[in-house]
């Protein structure tokens, strides 16, 4: 018989939840836990795209926000001009950061270390004033979405629908990462986290590879600014603003950067935490800064890289159990 | 015979530090070359020119026909010129099973597999279980490398190198920091390469250098004194008094 597994167990609770939470939100009647269900599901998905880069590939992107602000707008601008079909809008969200991701990260992965962290974010702060200053397109006050991604089969106009539309892709877009982590790709980009000068004399071109997770993870990222435009009816510089990539990095770093869980793990945390002590104080960012550095010190692999330590240490105890046995 | 590898004329300067001055040097295939020297000699700028990290500020690098001068470090690799590390650089999260198969997952076609784990590809695996068996490992193929001793990361070093069968070994200094028994198994090994590869090895260690070499040359800051059989290098004065000083060379 298998071991049993905190980690599998809890993330096994989790999904369930998930699943059974919009059934609780119409039975309590409370349709907020609907809306705020979805805006976790939705910085998950925006975090697992960063892990990707961030935990797998050790590219520490800051400007990762800039992916959701391009998926919300690919929404919000067609919709403005009378395109509402979900199908073309994911179509030019994922083409546009296809295109922005393969630019920008073919500049910014020349260099390692602060400088892709700074070129990171000035490129993300270059286009939050792009579209501060589209006037056509509201400027700084952004743009309101009337009507929401229609496709065909279903339209995103309803919560329950966009709520499970967000379970799904992130479901997906979990169990993606934990087949390639483990296939050649995942092999090359976490090598090359360790190791890339090793990776080059292996005979790797590792830049081609770093540039593909890359732009991969900006148009997952974008996938999640799509969800994220049509929750909130609204498209804003503000989704580009640095301050959201960092709220993304916190994420990750607090669920588990490099676990495949720990992206939607650390988006229910962080987001719940802040639920609670929002209606605790006004000040509750003066609780909840000192929580994260406590947690990232206590818990150096995030909540769930703790929990599957957990798991590591009672395999090795089992382990020495059976040796000293006879 | 047409040398496999063929250095002419190599220079590299770091502001006034000539590192690598005007080095030429032939190897034939199937050759054990040895680069002996003093610590600052410039083996291991040598070395990083050879295998492509570092440019030369002149001269020109042969290897299996082709000018591979400007050729930067990975496409060397997949040309067939091999190296390893004077400081241990394996992946200390994977499994030694895993870090040989990612060695040779460079020469299988490219790494945009997004699905099949990598150790259910027979095409890396067993490659990677015949590379691990020779280089003495194969007891340990699915321990993590972090529990490995320091001897067994610098064979399975050995592994990666030899996985994918390159035409030269670039090593360097394989037997660093290894007890007198682990460096045995080391030289072992190297002899039993012998004549199958083509080796350039730069070593500390003067009794398995004397014992493998076929040639050996001398590298004194940044110029080759001498190049020549074992048995010259130790006759030869101008060493003795340029590199060895007072000590005792083995018999």
């Amino acid at each position: 018989m298998k071991p049993w597994r905190i980690s599998q167990s809890v993330a096994t609770a989790i999904v369930l939840l998930l699943v059974l939470l919009p059934l609780y939100a119409r039975l309590a009647g409370e349709p907020f836990a609907l809306t705020f269900g979805s805006r976790v599901l939705v910085f998950a998905l925006a975090a697992v795209s960063l892990n990707l880069v961030l935990g797998y590939g050790g590219m520490v992107s800051f400007g990762h926000a800039l992916y959701l602000g391009l998926g919300a707008y690919g929404v919000g601008i067609l919709a403005h001009h009378g395109v509402h079909n979900g199908w073309l809008q994911l179509g030019v969200t994922i083409l546009t950061c296809a295109i922005v991701g393969a630019l920008t990260g073919l500049v910014s992965l020349r260099t390692t270390g602060i400088a892709f962290i700074m070129i990171t974010l000035a490129f993300a702060q270059m286009f939050y004033y792009l579209f501060v200053s589209l006037k056509q397109y509201g400027g700084d006050d952004g743009l309101s979405i009337a009507n929401r991604s229609d496709f065909g089969l279903f339209t995103l106009g309803s919560p329950i629908t966009l709520y499970y539309t967000a379970l799904l892709l992130v479901l997906a877009a979990l169990l993606a990462t934990h087949r390639l982590v483990h296939a050649r790709f995942g092999m090359v980009l976490r090598g090359c986290q360790v190791n890339e000068r090793r990776m080059k004399a292996l005979g790797f071109s590792t830049l081609r590879y770093k540039l593909s997770a890359y732009t991969l993870s900006s148009v997952l990222c974008g996938l999640a600014g799509l969800l994220y435009g049509n929750l909130t009816g609204f498209a804003a510089p503000a989704y580009m603003a640095w301050t959201l990539s960092g709220e993304l990095i916190v994420i990750v770093v607090l669920g588990g950067m490099g676990t495949v869980f720990g992206p939607l793990v650390g988006a229910i945390v962080l987001l719940i935490s802040e639920e609670l002590l929002k209606a605790l104080t006004d000040h509750w960012m003066m609780i909840l800064g000192p929580l994260i550095v406590l947690a990232a010190l206590t818990a150096r692999r995030g909540v769930y890289g703790y929990l599957l330590d957990w798991d590591a240490w009672r395999a090795q105890q089992r382990r020495a159990g059976k040796g000293a046995a006879p | 015979m047409t040398p496999l590898l063929q250095v002419n004329q190599l220079v590299k300067r770091y502001g006034g530090l000539v590192a690598t001055d005007d080095v030429s040097l032939a190897l034939q295939p199937g050759e054990l070359h040895a680069i002996i020297g003093p610590n600052g000699a410039g083996k291991t700028t040598l070395i990083g020119q050879l295998a492509g990290e570092l440019r030369p500020d002149s001269g020109s690098i042969r290897f299996d026909g082709h000018d591979i001068t400007a050729l930067p470090t990975f496409g060397r690799a997949l040309r067939g010129l091999a190296r390893s590390f004077q400081i241990t650089s394996v992946f200390p999260e994977f499994t030694v099973l895993e870090n040989v198969a990612l060695a040779m997952q460079a020469h299988r076609g490219h790494s945009f597999g997004f699905w099949t784990p990598v150790l259910r590809q027979a095409e890396l695996v067993e490659p990677a279980r015949a590379a691990i068996q020779l280089a003495g490992l194969h007891h340990r193929s699915d321990a993590p490398v972090a529990e490995l001793a320091h001897g067994e990361r610098r064979q399975l070093e050995m592994a990666m190198v030899l996985v994918a069968q390159p035409k030269l070994l670039l090593l360097d200094e394989p037997m660093a920091g290894m007890s007198h028994q682990e460096s045995g198994k080391v030289v072992e090994l190297l002899s039993s390469l012998k004549g199958r590869y083509t080796i350039l090895l730069i070593e500390h260690d003067m009794d398995a250098v004397f014992a493998l070499a076929d040639r050996i040359s001398v590298l004194v800051n940044g110029r080759l004194v001498a190049s020549d059989t074992p048995a010259a290098i130790r006759a030869n004065a101008q060493v003795r008094i340029a590199y060895l000083g007072d000590e005792e060379l083995p018999a």
